[in-house]
């Protein structure tokens, strides 16, 4: 085997692993976060809801299949969540050096070599998944020797704004308008759109959508702290106004939560996998789904025209919320999936109704 | 809907081929959901080794056959309002379904309980089950049925190449085959018309990668995949035949939940409640795939997905049964979550089968789409080199890894591209031949990604070879190993050059220095969430692939660690997991925590919530010393799991580790020929006359002293059977050429072999060389029959009271001076009052469970109380005092095994075993044949009584049969024997006279509904037709006898006793 370079991942609490380099040899620091999914890692490590994340996938064997070839479908990459690698390292048990998949072109090493971005394998994944689990999340940073950096908390900055796309762009031609409002968006939210006969104009996250001509509005998942969101939030506050549909995905459940005027609050712990269920209040109806957040939607603050949409059966946590009467509805999960379940997918269809109805 | 207060559950029977343990630890589960409920539960099952079948684990207990006929019987006295069909294999659901269509389940207003008949039905026919799936969109294998060229070739065109070609109604395939292009075709086709008017024109899935599902739906229609695989090898070869991983490798996202979302279309559409499997194949080149098969109950996947994940299938499926909701079930790992969620993996596991093909006579080797494996392990690990490397040690095939074995591979070639069960040692084979991944890819479309992990193993293992001592091996590089899935054995074997170490002294080197280096594994959880929140879970692994240790040690002495059976394979499978699971039980019992290690998938032991820390890791030397560091147990009991942990007694003692009840030393000396033949001589106990002979004129002098028979056993064997009998200086040279190498290196026993001698067993249990409990059984078949496929009464009906007498004084004094603290078995050759010892274990046996359950005391919980160190009572429970017996019948699966010779001898060959309780001897035995798969002859009977010993022993038999109004047939010398003793039958011809009425046409149009075929030597013709015969009655499934003393007991069992007088009891009503 060649040469490889060691690196150490240290945690803000002074914890230290050692590890080996089979990406981009640079030091780094972010967010230390897991996730628990066993398959997915060409879409997750372009979700830029993990922006200035370190990531940590805990199923030990990653890089098997390796990385897609970069096809375009529809104006979108066929194969990515996002036009590269939005995580700031990633950080896992072992590495397959080879690969094996029809549908690869290289590597997952190369990949990250390619986008700048560090990997370290050889690590105690389950070992730093538990002390991230009680620390809720922790700062870290990849060290190579000589090269210390300082820690980095993408929490306390507006990094919503460093992956919202900085120019309007338009999807299709669809019968539905709908102002596609991106704060991360995850490609295969588009996708699903487009799916469903809609027409996609995908504006700046802190563009001012409440004049726009359309049949419906969607806000997006994205990275962080929903609280760093304020524009986009007076924003939808002003669109809740109105009888337009709405649907909204992760940081776009908390947005639409704020904009109705509830809190949001950091869970104790995250939910990173695709393995969650949650149930509609009320019903025998469970759905498993993908998620990825670490705020939540205090259900006691909702105001009296909103009802939660779903709870998590595991904690009991809010996972998505609508208005009683209006067409407004969000969930905390990715319906879009994308790496993860399927289950929820009909939420689209749900949205296209809400548009249906209202165009009438 | 009615309340459903009671429930029967169907088990599956004996084990066999295709249907085992799995179903054991199934219906076990099923009942504890039950039990949980509150509900009364009845249990159908003769088998009595299982754990299902023991005292707290269903209120009733029937052994009974698990036949729609004795079901109506237990459904007509218990009325229950609800019966479970899903948790006893194949063998419950067809039962279900029967009873279903007869309508006894309506007309005694039995509910069935979970997916509904109607469902089951329709997964189990392929041809409404490809419908249904066509309806909602989707795709099965397209297949074109053609009755002539010209449809062939349209059918061809349709479907495109490659093309496989079936010949319908021919049995083993014949006229079938593969086709790449037109001229192929034409040419296969023809021939196959030849065969067959109608031909089948499929295409080939050949290569494709086969992926399985497990996917649960509750009453509310949620549903969840609890687990998926992938299998090692590609289509073509059953799953039950194939190393298989979870979760899948090689699937991308998009692959796996394309998959997991159709696998939830058809469960939703078959309408399961409960649990079902969907297998599937995928194109390695393309996301197409196709759906396989659909098993709408519990299986062996599913037992196996339950372990590898942690997730409860059969519980659950119980509970979902039973009304509830997945969410409204506790997830029994976390304690926090519910069941509705899907298991997220933070390590791999890979299962690999374990085939005993070589103790069977004539079966082909070669794997394929029918199962011929016997048992299964699983390995967990956190890279696939370390799982595999496990997984091939605890297959217990005398492997230690993928590499570092003395294993020849004869045609690589040959071997990668028909497959047997040593194709993966012809991988590791063809790297040391210097093949490239990509060929080997060629030869056997196994996925590039496993072969390339396996190169990895190759490769170091090549760099290991440089070196010649263990300690010149960098810290690094030895870190590296372990983390492969080395062993120290492995290790040692590779660097250490020192041909003067024994192989057991270079593993303790490689174990020392790595200690040194502080290179020792961790122990990691199995939480079912993959860390993502805290669990209080004590399913463990042991992994090199770790930093941490998930578990912090009390290190009080207050732990006692049971070690298991391994795998299941012919001569150890169910019975041992009864073993060990009483003694955890009686460990807490006795206020100490029961700490488990076994890798067997199949069982209850490993059920996670059987002890109360379970080690699902290898039971090798080096392992248990590792977990025995770490737990720092009061002690260790190798003695309930049979052969296995028996044989580490001695190096662990070595190691000063506490050997709980007796001690190693007199393990050794009971396992020793040499030193336990001493011994019986000291005392006084007879033995057969035995040697170990290195050369033939050595093995003729001792003829000259003991005369033939001799019972001849080989330390090498070539090929074919271990042991064998022989009764003449032919068939010792011959069996010699055919079977073994006989030089210094290799001795063989050669053992004198009494005829018609009575073989008599003795469980017991002693503590500090006294019996306290004891159970005498014997054979229905003379000595000669392994004890594992022998019929066993207990309490014995037909001995002598001075031969119980002696038997009893030979085991006390044997007890007595191995100062025996624990379980023990001997067995007996008895004629006229004359004992020979033939073999003593200190250890439980296989009959264990049969003689406890009949007696209704535990023996294995009174010796581990006695192990434990507690004082236990004398046991004044005498056989006088049962007024029932009970009879233990051998399960046997030939049918599954193409080609073999389905004779007995003295090498075992039967996969399982059922135990019933009757009135008495003949409808113990009448009950116990008929759970084994016997039926009671309608009409028509074929003798063919071999020796004249036999002969005379069948003729009273054949007396009462034409009494009872039966029609008997003979072959030629029977019959003549026949008249001799005034009894006139008519003659049917043997196979290779070509004259009419010949067996073969009998066979074959089932004119004939038993067969009694007593092999009589082992001249060419006569194996020949006799094997002709015994192989066309396994194949045309008509009932086979092959042993006198049996056909004999079975005959005056179905003469005797009257179907309809058998007594339905439960085993409680048997005081």
């Amino acid at each position: 085997m060649q040469n490889l370079k060691k690196a150490r991942l240290v945690l803000q609490d002074g914890t230290v692993f050692e590890g080996t380099s089979f990406g981009y040899e640079q030091s780094v620091s972010g967010e230390v976060v897991f996730y628990t999914a066993m398959t997915g890692y060409p879409e997750s490590l372009t979700d830029p809801s993990y922006k200035g994340q370190i990531l940590v996938p805990t199923y030990p064997m990653i890089g098997n299949y390796g990385v897609p070839v970069e096809t375009m479908k529809d104006g979108l990459p066929a194969f990515f969540e996002s036009d590269r690698i939005h995580c700031t390292a990633l950080v896992i048990s072992d590495y397959s050096f080879a690969y094996s998949h029809w549908n690869s072109e290289k590597s997952l090493g190369q990949w990250l070599k390619d986008q700048k971005v560090p990997g370290l394998f050889g690590i105690d994944t389950r070992a730093l998944t538990k002390k991230l689990r009680e620390h809720g999340s922790m700062l870290g940073k990849i060290v190579f020797a000589g090269q210390d950096v300082e820690f980095y908390d993408p929490n306390k900055e507006n990094i919503v704004a460093q992956v919202s796309t900085p120019e309007i762009r338009e999807y299709g031609s669809g019968k539905y308008k709908v102002v596609l409002v991106d704060c991360g968006v995850k490609y295969n939210i588009i996708r699903h759109l487009l799916k469903r006969n809609v027409t996609v104009k995908r504006v700046p996250w802190n563009y001012d959508f409440t004049q726009e001509e359309c049949d419906g509005v969607f806000l997006s998942n994205g990275p962080g702290d929903p609280a760093q969101c304020e524009e986009t939030v007076l924003h939808i506050r002003k669109m809740l106004d109105r009888n337009i549909p709405i649907m909204g995905i992760c940081l776009g459940n908390q947005l639409m939560a704020r904009a109705a005027g509830a809190e949001t609050y950091k869970l104790k712990y995250g939910h990173r996998s695709h393995n969650q269920p949650v149930m509609e209040p009320g019903k025998n109806r469970c759905y498993i789904t993908s998620q990825n957040h670490g705020f939540a939607i205090d259900d006691k603050t909702l105001p009296d025209d909103w009802e939660p949409l779903f709870v998590n059966v595991n904690d009991g946590t809010n996972e998505g919320i609508r208005h009683k009467s209006k067409p407004f509805f969000s969930a905390q999960f990715h319906p879009e999936a994308s790496s993860g379940p399927v289950d929820t997918e009909y939420l689209f269809d749900e949205f296209v109704k809400n548009m249906e109805k209202s165009k009438k | 809907m009615k309340e459903i207060n009671k429930i029967l559950l169907l088990g599956s029977g004996a084990l066999k081929i295709g249907e085992a343990g799995e179903f054991d630890y199934s219906g076990s589960q099923a009942l504890k959901a039950i039990r949980e409920e509150g509900k009364y539960s009845v249990l159908i099952n003769p088998n009595i080794a299982t754990v299902q079948t023991s005292e707290g684990v269903a209120d009733k207990i029937y052994f009974l056959p698990v036949t729609p006929d004795f079901v109506e019987e237990v459904i007509r006295k218990e009325r229950p309002d609800g019966i479970l069909l899903s948790f006893g294999g194949q063998t419950a659901l067809n039962c279900g379904v029967e009873l279903y269509k007869r309508g006894v389940l309506e007309k005694y207003d039995v509910a069935v309980l979970g997916t509904p008949v109607q469902s089951i039905i329709d997964t189990e026919d392929r041809e409404i089950f490809s419908g249904k799936l066509h309806e909602i969109g989707v795709k099965t294998p397209r297949s074109i049925a053609a009755d002539n060229m010209e449809q062939a070739l349209k059918a061809a065109e349709e479907l495109g190449f490659p093309l496989i070609i079936r010949a319908a109604y021919t049995l083993g395939g014949l006229g079938s085959g593969f086709c790449a292009n037109m001229e192929e075709l034409k040419k296969l086709a023809g021939s196959a018309f030849s065969y067959s008017p109608q031909i089948l024109v499929e295409e080939s899935l050949k290569g494709w990668k086969e992926i399985e599902y497990e996917v649960v739906r509750d009453q509310y229609d949620n549903c969840i995949t609890v687990c998926n695989m992938e299998n090692f090898d590609p289509l073509g070869i059953h799953t039950g035949e194939s190393i298989v991983v979870a979760p899948s490798q090689t699937l991308s996202n998009s692959e796996y939940h394309k998959l997991r979302e159709i696998a939830i279309k058809i469960i939703r559409h078959v309408g399961i409640v409960g649990e079902c499997n969907v297998q599937y194949c995928l194109d390695p080149n393309s996301e197409d795939y196709r759906v396989i098969e659909v098993n709408a109950r519990l299986s062996r996947s599913s037992a196996l997905a339950s372990k590898a994940t942690g997730y409860p299938l059969a519980f659950v499926a119980a509970k979902l049964a039973m009304g509830y909701g997945l969410h409204e079930i506790k997830n029994s790992v976390t304690k926090v979550t519910t069941a509705c969620f899907e298991p997220a993996l933070d390590y791999i596991v890979c299962k690999i089968p374990r085939w005993d093909l070589n103790k069977f006579e004539g079966v082909s080797k070669l794997i394929g789409s029918s199962m011929k494996s016997v048992g299964e392990i699983m390995a967990i690990g956190r890279t696939f080199e370390e799982v595999i490397q496990k997984g091939l040690r605890m297959v217990g095939q005398g492997m230690h890894g993928f590499v570092g074995n003395n294993k020849e591979v004869k045609d690589i070639d040959e071997e990668l591209v028909n497959p047997t069960d040593n194709r993966i040692f012809a991988i590791a084979a063809a790297f040391d031949k210097g093949y490239s991944v990509d060929k080997i890819h060629e030869m056997t479309r196994i996925d590039k990604w496993f072969l390339e992990r396996l190169k990895n193993i190759h490769d170091l293992k090549e760099e290991l070879a440089k070196y010649t001592t263990v300690r010149g091996v960098t810290p690094m590089m030895l870190k590296k190993a372990k983390q492969m899935g080395f062993s120290d054995f492995q290790i040692g074997r590779l660097t250490i050059k020192d041909e003067t170490l024994s192989a057991h002294e270079c593993m303790l080197r490689v174990r020392a220095y790595r200690k040194e280096l502080g290179i020792t594994p961790c122990i990691k959880q199995i939480d079912t969430l993959a860390g993502e929140y805290p669990a209080q879970t004590n399913y463990l692994y042991v992994t090199y692939n770790g930093a941490e240790t998930d578990v912090t040690y009390e290190r009080d002495g207050k732990s006692v660690v049971v070690l298991g059976s391994g795998a299941y394979r012919i001569g150890s499978s169910v019975e041992f997991d009864w073993c060990c699971v009483s003694a955890v039980n009686a460990i807490k019992k006795a206020g100490y925590r029961s700490v488990m290690i076994n890798y067997n998938p199949e069982t209850v032991s490993t059920d996670y919530d059987t002890c109360d820390r379970l080690y699902f890791d290898e039971l090798s030397f080096e392992r248990v010393m590792d977990i025995v560091d770490l737990e720092e147990p009061k002690g260790v009991i190798v003695s309930t799991g049979g052969q296995i942990p028996n044989n580490l007694a001695m190096r662990l003692y070595e190691q000063h580790v506490n050997i709980l009840g007796t001690s190693a030393l007199s393990i050794d000396r009971a396992e020793d020929r040499q030193k336990f033949s001493t011994m019986c001589d000291q005392l006084g106990i007879d033995q057969p006359r035995w040697r170990e002979l290195t050369s033939i004129d050595d093995i003729y002098k001792f003829i000259d002293e003991v005369g033939f028979p001799l019972l001849i056993r080989p330390s090498y064997v070539l090929s074919g059977a271990a042991m064998n009998v022989v009764s003449n200086k032919e068939e010792l040279l011959h069996f010699l050429e055919l079977a073994a190498e006989v030089s210094k290196d290799h001795p063989v026993v050669v053992t004198e072999f009494v005829q018609q001698a009575k073989e008599v067993e003795i469980d017991a249990v002693a503590q500090e060389g006294v019996i306290k409990a004891y159970a005498i059984s014997e054979h229905v078949e003379f000595a000669g029959v392994h004890s594992g496929d022998a019929t066993i009464v207990f309490p014995a009906q037909k001995l002598y009271i001075e031969t119980i007498r002696r038997i009893k004084k030979i085991a006390r004094a044997i007890a007595k001076e191995l100062n025996i603290s624990g379980p023990f078995n001997m067995q007996f050759l008895a004629k006229d009052n004359d004992i020979k010892v033939i073999e003593c274990n200190l250890r439980a046996s296989r009959s264990f469970p049969f003689v406890s359950k009949v007696l209704k005391s535990n023996f294995v919980e009174l010796a581990t109380r006695i192990m434990l160190g507690e004082h236990v009572q004398e046991l004044h429970k005498s056989v006088f005092d049962l007024d029932y017996v009970g009879v233990k019948a051998s399960q046997f699966s030939f049918a599954r095994l193409l080609k073999a010779d389905p004779v007995l001898g003295v090498d075992m060959s039967s996969t399982g075993e059922v135990g019933c309780i009757g009135e008495n001897y003949y409808e113990a035995i009448l009950k116990s044949m008929l759970s084994v798969g016997h039926r009671i002859p309608e009409k028509n009977i074929l003798i063919s009584s071999g020796p004249t010993r036999s002969k005379v022993e069948l003729l009273e038999s054949t007396k009462i049969l034409l009494e009872k109004g039966y029609n008997v047939f003979a072959t030629a010398g029977t019959a003549k024997f026949l008249e001799d003793n005034g009894i006139n039958v008519p003659v049917l011809y043997w196979p290779d006279e070509e004259r009419e009425p010949n067996i073969m046409d009998y066979l074959k149009n089932k004119k004939i509904d038993m067969v009694v075929n007593i092999p009589k030597n082992l001249t060419k013709r006569e194996l020949d037709n006799g094997y002709k015969i015994r192989r066309a009655a396994v194949d045309y499934n008509i009932p086979l006898l092959t042993n006198a003393r049996l056909a004999s007991a079975f005959i005056y069992a179905i003469c005797k006793v009257d179907k309809k007088d058998i007594a339905i009891k439960s085993w409680d009503e048997y005081k």
